[in-house]
């Protein structure tokens, strides 16, 4: 296994050189470049929590969250690719993958040479996902798919797609070559615009029986739980990185910038906006690593502390981020300056992998089972 | 691990979690608590990494059946196979 510390180190220092000066362009042209796919994979980024002998480096859940967080200060976009390549639909092939499918899927994934995306909401569901309307039927002796999904995260550049299908009220998920869709692409959202959206349309696509992730029927149930459950933590980290970068940046700026002969960081209203982010990083900071040390102890609660992570920190992320726009003023607003991307890039968390009010939903019913009995 | 008391380990865990408002649901060990209406897609996972925890060993996707955790009996049986075959 790598050591973490050192990998740790050197993502900080790709995200340094490689990643945070070229943010920008990735949100300008709405995608990001396969060269710097192909440099995370020669690092091993695009498969840290993998195992060696699947091509990984064998980060357990803490050390893979801090270096997702890592990429995540740098760009948000890039975290995505990290999102939905490596947790959602690499961790899932990891834990319920059969033998084959993880030796066919997983080491060209950690090469870069497949690139991964979870293909579950629709036109018409997303946050009820289990209705989803995309069909398989069984077809000679495989399976055919038709429907269409929206929204997908690296639709446009994936290799292979992890989709959840149903038929006759169950679900089941399998994994599908994306050569065999038709793909068109989404522009113009309001943040991560470099995430390569699109809307996927399955016409009697076919896929083999080898390709059924987790087994027929329960798809829903176990496969995509797990997918979500790998998605919401790595968006939590990825969270905390956009906050931690916003309170870089509004820090810096109440330091250096004047006004009325002094810097702005010396006025009382402007150090209230300080010690409220200062403290919301913290405390994201903390739930994020509650929530690492709990998934590397494979703790009965470690889900639903990763609902509540991702809830707290993509909200810390959505705040700090307005906070550090409003610190910065007109600069802040301005395209030419992060605070603006941070700012769009933020709000989208609070949406992805589960919304916020859906994490209410069950972090709700926990409170209640769990306290004052 | 003592076994002996394991089902009853299970019954309570099952109802800690899905009785929010009412405290008076009782489980039968044949009930199938899927067909109640007591599971939800978030405890399903939970019931996995339940039998996990209790028994050391990863559940397969081959054991990912309805039927594996659907009843207290079920999950028990589950669970024993888990500890004496992994």
């Amino acid at each position: 296994m790598a050591d973490p510390h050192s990998v740790l180190d050197g993502v900080r220092l790709f995200v340094d050189q490689e990643i945070r000066p070229r943010a920008a362009e990735f949100d300008r042209n709405e995608a990001i470049p396969r060269d710097l796919i192909r440099s995370m994979a020669e690092r091993g980024y695009l498969a840290a929590p993998f195992p060696p002998e699947l091509g990984g480096m064998g980060l357990d859940p803490m050390a893979y969250g801090h270096t997702t967080a890592e990429v995540g200060r740098g760009c948000s976009s890039v975290r995505t690719l990290l999102t939905v390549h490596t947790s959602v639909v690499g961790e899932t092939l990891l834990r319920w993958g059969t033998p084959q499918q993880k030796t066919r899927y997983l080491p060209a994934m950690a090469r870069g040479e497949l690139l991964a995306a979870f293909a579950l909401s629709e036109p018409d569901v997303g946050s009820d996902a289990k209705a989803v309307t995309t069909t398989y039927s069984r077809r000679g002796g495989g399976f055919v798919l038709n429907g269409q999904k929206k929204w997908i995260s690296f639709g446009l550049a994936a290799d292979i797609l992890l989709v959840l299908a149903s038929h006759g009220g169950r679900t089941t998920t399998f994994v599908v070559d994306a050569a065999k869709t038709t793909r068109t692409p989404i522009r113009g959202m309001l943040g991560v615009r470099g995430s390569q959206l699109a809307t996927i349309d399955f016409v009697d696509v076919e896929v083999s029986p080898d390709d059924v992730v987790g087994g027929e029927g329960l798809g829903f149930e176990y496969v995509v739980q797990s997918a979500l459950d790998f998605g919401r933590a790595s968006v939590a980290w990825g969270a905390l990185g956009v906050a931690q970068e916003a309170l870089d940046v509004m820090m810096r700026y109440a330091r250096t910038r004047r006004q009325f002969g002094e810097p702005i960081g010396n006025f009382q209203l402007i150090k209230g906006i300080l010690a409220d982010a200062v403290t919301d990083v913290h405390a994201a900071c903390a739930l994020c690593e509650r929530m690492g040390a709990q998934r590397a102890n494979r703790d009965l609660d470690a889900t639903i502390e990763t609902n509540m992570a991702k809830y707290f920190v993509s909200r810390v992320a959505a705040r700090v981020t307005s906070d550090a726009v409003q610190v910065l003023g007109a600069n802040g607003c301005s395209g030419d300056h992060p605070a603006e991307r941070m700012y769009r890039d933020a709000k989208v968390l609070e949406i992805i992998e589960g919304s916020s009010q859906i994490q209410q939903l069950l972090i709700a019913k926990f409170g209640l089972n769990r306290y004052g009995r | 691990m003592a076994i002996v008391s394991e089902k009853e380990k299970i019954r309570n865990y099952i109802l800690r979690h899905i009785t929010v408002l009412d405290e008076d649901v009782v489980i039968g060990d044949d009930d199938d608590i899927f067909e109640l209406g007591f599971v939800d897609s978030m405890f399903a996972m939970q019931l996995v990494h339940f039998v996990e925890k209790e028994s050391g060993v990863a559940v397969s996707s081959e054991e990912l059946t309805l039927a594996n955790f659907s009843t207290v009996a079920n999950l028990h049986a589950l669970l024993l196979r888990k500890c004496n075959h992994g």
